[in-house]
């Protein structure tokens, strides 16, 4: 058991990538790469189940870790391992790839070879960016994750693919240039990639706090970015009207919302909370905007989007909140999120695969034509919303919640509004697809309601949304020990020790003189 | 006494030339109707002996040979091994790329090998009117073969720029050579880095690495010694832009390394800014340039200026630091533009039918395995992780941070962010779906000699990306060499001219 413990987290990377080579070697004949794309995916997702059937709940610190060094000058260690806060996003990542596979299983009929192997690459770098404790691992997987998702929006954009990949993929790819020579910075003051290592001397206070506010301030613009946090959202909306559905599932959010708790909250507990009350004013400006937004829109797609904006602020609002509850919602916020968008996405690719248009308007009557489309959606959409005994109303109302009572109470009520508005918009967008008279379009094709593989695929995932309405503690467990906002005092010195031993060397910003630190233990749990 | 034949000293360059010979003879004594194509080979397979030559002579003891002339070591061999290597790519590429029915075919082989003598020399003098010479021998080998293409009137027209103004920065070498001497009295490098710090006419000395710094910065094509670049790779043939935007620029920075970090580690502190602001102004006048393009070639030759930029900025790293990273740099950077020139090649064809951006839509729908190449190897270019253009930026970066030329980093970082925009730019080009009405293009012709010359690209592109460990620790003895000079005494030959 142990072995497969050991080299679980390294099979769930490599398996996408062999898969992502096996692809590509094997010739472009009938549903070829299809099947490999889809065999591979479900391999992966078993092998990710792997880990919470095998997680040790309650036990902080990482499991299933790997350290092993592979360059040795810069001190590069293939550092991997999981905790609660990343455990189940490297679940829910494995969870939408096969479901990414068979929603392109149609949308996607030219040059499958690229698609389906560029397809596996993002997983691995998805994965890798979930998984990586070495900051140059990390951003090594970070920066291949743009690559894919750039060239596969360029290949099978809708109307204008390379400018909306072109634009996604510097939006990105500029922030994280401050990021790499903040990470080098850090290597050139402590001599190492390791998080925990990291972890300890930003705590420690020995780095000097002038440029710590810079290098922390990089890490925040580029995940920012990522995530997007307000005024940082240029690239969102064409990203989701031009990217495939399988790609635009995978993409939103998850990235930096996960690297904003674990590598700038994380690393950099005093900086963030310094920040702190801007975020949480931006993350208000972000889902009020959002939804306001969200409202006029008159295509789908560009709704979903600032929809997502929306949600992603909520989830921003909770992490800058920087209080155990907060994060513990924001984590199943993540994983709901990525199940309902997911299904959103699907149906809304299946209309758009029938009718060949994402304008809102050119719908109407669905409901009579497609009932079954016209169920799942609602579901859906209430789950986004938040109606309770759905997964969104577990997350939603954990943040609100405690942002009233730990936080601030104007900012509660704001972001309340934000809910409220994502109703209007959410509820008006079934009302226009699915009901009232039925438009020249829906009457014009043929009714086609969800065939059974398309149930197949969002079956789970509805009832997934169910189960995490109404038995969220399952989840809660795992996520609970795995987040360490710093506001509490005590998960601060619970940082474990540096693994060379009790006594650290340290160079004191441009003198050779060594400082000496020994740790301190009063704080081990 | 030195117990190394000094035959061995220069064995690569030997086996080069007797390759180069033996195809013009041959080349003159068979029948004209017969094909050439392959004297091809026989430079490939010379080539490819000389670069285990070079390895051979790792088991060497490091030293000079020849009266202190050439020298063997780490240092010489990685960049005979690289530039041998970037020879044999170019080789392969034209065996394929050049038509059957070309003429001086023969011609076009030998002068590419006589070209790698020349730039395998320039690595291992260490005699300054060596390294002239040297330099001589790989520029004229340059100068014609960027002419090759007489049929069009943009060869001719880049050979006469480049060779024009190829000269003038080599009469500015050669002037700097000259003022050393007065100076120091002596042309050996060994001997000169020794008297130099202690030269009683120190302006003089000043001059003179200012003189050969810009000799040597017009050779890599940094700015403000750029403007030919463009014009001489729009003109050139495409597997001669593969081979001159690569091995004459490693052998030029290795030429570089030699003369600031051993001849003049003294004037440090007037090097150093000089190359920090061409670094600066290298990157920045390259990228912008290059953004506004709309011929693949020019705007592959601004980045080329742009990456010279990068690589000068491992020069503010701190001794062998630096070393090793531009040494990386140099090995990053030749074999991702190799294999995007090559991969230009195999696209656009000899004749150059596709050249501007817009020519290369939907690559990707009519060649899957060019179009995903080429992509792959802008990426490499743009500085994506797992690929070596991303270590080579980021050892010459950590350099540059670990010198204390943070300022450098961030400028150099941020360039490479403005550079994504045009790589990314004919990436996503290629990516895209050909339009409806776009006339149907041939399929590209990929023979297996192109495939070998990209494979070896794409193999050494993912190797220094992934297990980048044993060429760093290559440039770092590498480095190690080139701080700590053989000792003097082997060099018994030349009288020691002190006491001006």
């Amino acid at each position: 058991m142990t072995a497969i413990d050991q080299s679980i987290l390294t099979l769930i990377l490599l398996v996408p990538l062999a898969g992502a080579i096996l692809v590509a070697l094997l010739p472009d004949r009938a549903k070829l790469p299809n099947w490999i794309a889809l065999f591979t995916t479900l391999v992966t997702f078993v092998l990710t189940l792997h880990l919470p059937a095998h997680f040790v709940s309650g036990q902080s610190g990482f499991q299933f870790e790997v350290n092993i060094p592979w360059i040795q000058s810069p001190a590069i260690y293939y550092h991997v391992g999981v905790d609660g806060l990343s455990m189940w996003l490297v679940v829910l990542v494995g969870l939408l790839a096969p479901i990414g596979v068979a929603a392109s299983w149609k949308a996607i009929e030219t040059r499958r070879k690229v698609f389906y192997s560029l397809f596996l690459v993002q997983q691995t770098a998805m994965f890798g960016v979930f998984v990586s404790l070495d900051l140059m691992v990390y951003y090594g997987f970070w920066e291949l994750s743009l690559v894919p998702m750039a060239v596969l929006i360029a290949m099978y954009g809708r109307k204008d693919g390379p400018r909306a990949a072109l634009k996604f993929f510097l939006f990105t790819f500029i922030p994280s240039a401050p990021l790499l020579v903040a990470i080098l910075w850090l290597y050139a003051r402590t001599g190492t990639f390791n998080f925990s290592d990291l972890q300890y001397y930003t705590a420690s206070g020995v780095l000097p706090a002038g440029a710590m506010f810079w290098v922390a301030l990089a890490f925040l613009f580029a995940f920012a970015v990522k995530v997007p946090v307000f005024p940082l959202h240029g690239w969102l909306a064409d990203t989701y009207n031009e990217a495939p559905v399988a790609l635009a599932m995978v993409v939103a959010g998850k990235l930096g919302l996960y690297s904003m708790m674990r590598f700038h909250v994380g690393l950099f507990p005093a900086q963030a909370r310094a920040l702190a009350p801007l975020l949480i004013i931006l993350a208000i400006v972000g889902v009020l905007y959002g939804a306001c937004l969200a409202l006029v829109q008159r295509d789908f797609w560009r709704l979903m989007a600032f929809a997502a904006l929306s949600h992603l602020s909520l989830i921003v609002l909770a992490i800058y909140g920087l209080t155990l509850t907060g994060w513990s919602g924001a984590v199943y916020q993540i994983l709901s999120h990525g199940v309902v968008d997911g299904a959103l996405f699907l149906l809304l690719g299946v209309l758009e695969v029938r009718y060949a248009t994402s304008a809102i308007a050119s719908y109407g009557g669905l409901a009579t034509r497609l009932p079954r489309a016209a169920t799942y959606f609602v579901i859906g959409a209430l789950a986004m919303i938040g109606l309770p005994m759905l997964s969104g109303f577990i997350g939603e109302f954990t943040i609100l919640s405690s942002t009233f009572t730990e936080v601030s109470r104007s900012a509660a009520i704001w972001a309340a509004l934000g809910v409220i508005l994502g109703a209007a918009y959410m509820l008006s967008l079934v009302q226009k697809l699915f009901y009232g008279p039925e438009s020249t379009l829906t009457i014009s094709r043929p009714p086609a309601d969800l065939k059974f593989g398309e149930l197949a695929i969002l079956t789970p995932l509805v009832v997934l949304m169910l189960v995490m309405g109404l038995a969220p503690s399952l989840w809660f467990n795992a996520i609970e020990p795995g987040v360490h906002p710093p506001a509490l005092r005590k998960s601060l010195v619970s940082l474990p020790a540096p693994a060379r031993g009790q006594v650290l060397l340290l160079w004191r910003n441009g003198s050779q003189q060594p400082v000496q630190i020994t740790t301190h233990t009063e704080g081990q749990r | 006494m030195n117990p190394v034949p000094d035959i061995y000293r220069i064995l690569p360059e030997v086996i080069l030339t007797l390759t180069g010979v033996a195809i013009m003879l041959v080349d003159a004594s068979i029948p004209p109707a017969w094909p050439r194509r392959y004297l091809g080979f026989l430079a490939a397979i010379g080539t490819t002996i000389a670069i285990w030559a070079s390895v051979w002579q790792l088991s060497l003891p490091e030293g000079t040979g020849f009266f202190g002339t050439v020298e063997t070591s780490a240092f010489t061999v990685f960049f005979h091994v690289l530039i041998c290597g970037i020879v044999l790519a170019a080789l392969l590429l034209s065996l394929d790329a050049l038509p059957t029915y070309s003429h001086h075919q023969g011609e076009f082989y030998a002068l590419i090998v006589f070209g790698a003598v020349g730039m395998c020399l320039l690595t291992s003098a260490v005699e300054l009117l060596l390294v002239f010479i040297a330099l001589e021998i790989s520029s004229i080998s340059t100068y014609i073969l960027a002419g090759y293409r007489k049929e069009t009137g943009r060869g001719p027209e880049a050979a006469i720029k480049y060779f024009l103004l190829g000269s003038f920065a080599t009469g500015f070498l050669l002037y700097g050579i000259a003022l050393i001497f007065g100076a120091t009295g002596t042309t050996q490098v060994y001997q000169a880095a020794r008297l130099a710090p202690v030269a009683q006419n120190q302006p003089l000395v000043l001059a003179a690495m200012a003189l050969m710094l810009v000799g040597i910065l017009f050779k890599v094509s940094a700015a403000p010694f750029h403007v030919w670049t463009p014009d001489v790779y729009e003109g050139a043939p495409t597997p001669v832009v593969a081979l001159m935007s690569t091995a004459p620029k490693a052998a030029a920075f290795a030429l570089l390394l030699r003369v600031v970090y051993e001849i003049f580690p003294h004037l440090r502190s007037v090097w150093e800014p000089l190359l920090w602001i061409v670094a600066v102004l290298s990157m920045t006048v390259g990228n912008l340039a290059a953004l506004r393009q709309q011929n693949v070639k020019r705007m592959l030759a601004y980045s080329a200026i742009a990456h010279a930029g990068y690589l000068l900025a491992a020069f503010a790293g701190i001794g062998s630091i630096g070393i090793a990273a531009a040494a990386f740099y140099t090995a990053a950077y030749a074999a991702m533009n190799v294999g995007v020139f090559a991969v230009i090649v195999l696209v656009a064809g000899y004749d150059e039918q596709l050249s501007l951006i817009g020519d290369f839509r939907g690559l990707i729908y009519r060649s899957p395995l060019l179009g995903s190449l080429l992509i792959f190897f802008l990426i490499s270019l743009i500085g994506i992780p797992f690929t070596g253009g991303f270590f080579g930026k980021f050892y010459s970066f950590s350099a540059a941070v670990g010198g204390g030329a943070i300022a450098l980093a961030i400028i150099g970082l941020l360039n490479s962010g403005l550079a994504a925009a045009y790589y990314l730019r004919l990436a996503l080009v290629t990516a895209q779906r050909p339009a409806e009405d776009e006339p149907a293009r041939p399929m590209p012709h990929v023979g297996p000699a192109a495939i070998a010359a990209v494979a070896l690209a794409v193999l050494v592109t993912l190797v220094l990306g992934i297990v980048p460990g044993a060429t760093l620790h290559a440039a770092q003895s590498a480095a190690h060499t080139l701080q700590v000079p053989p000792q003097p005494s082997e060099a018994p030959g030349i009288p020691l001219q002190s006491g001006q």
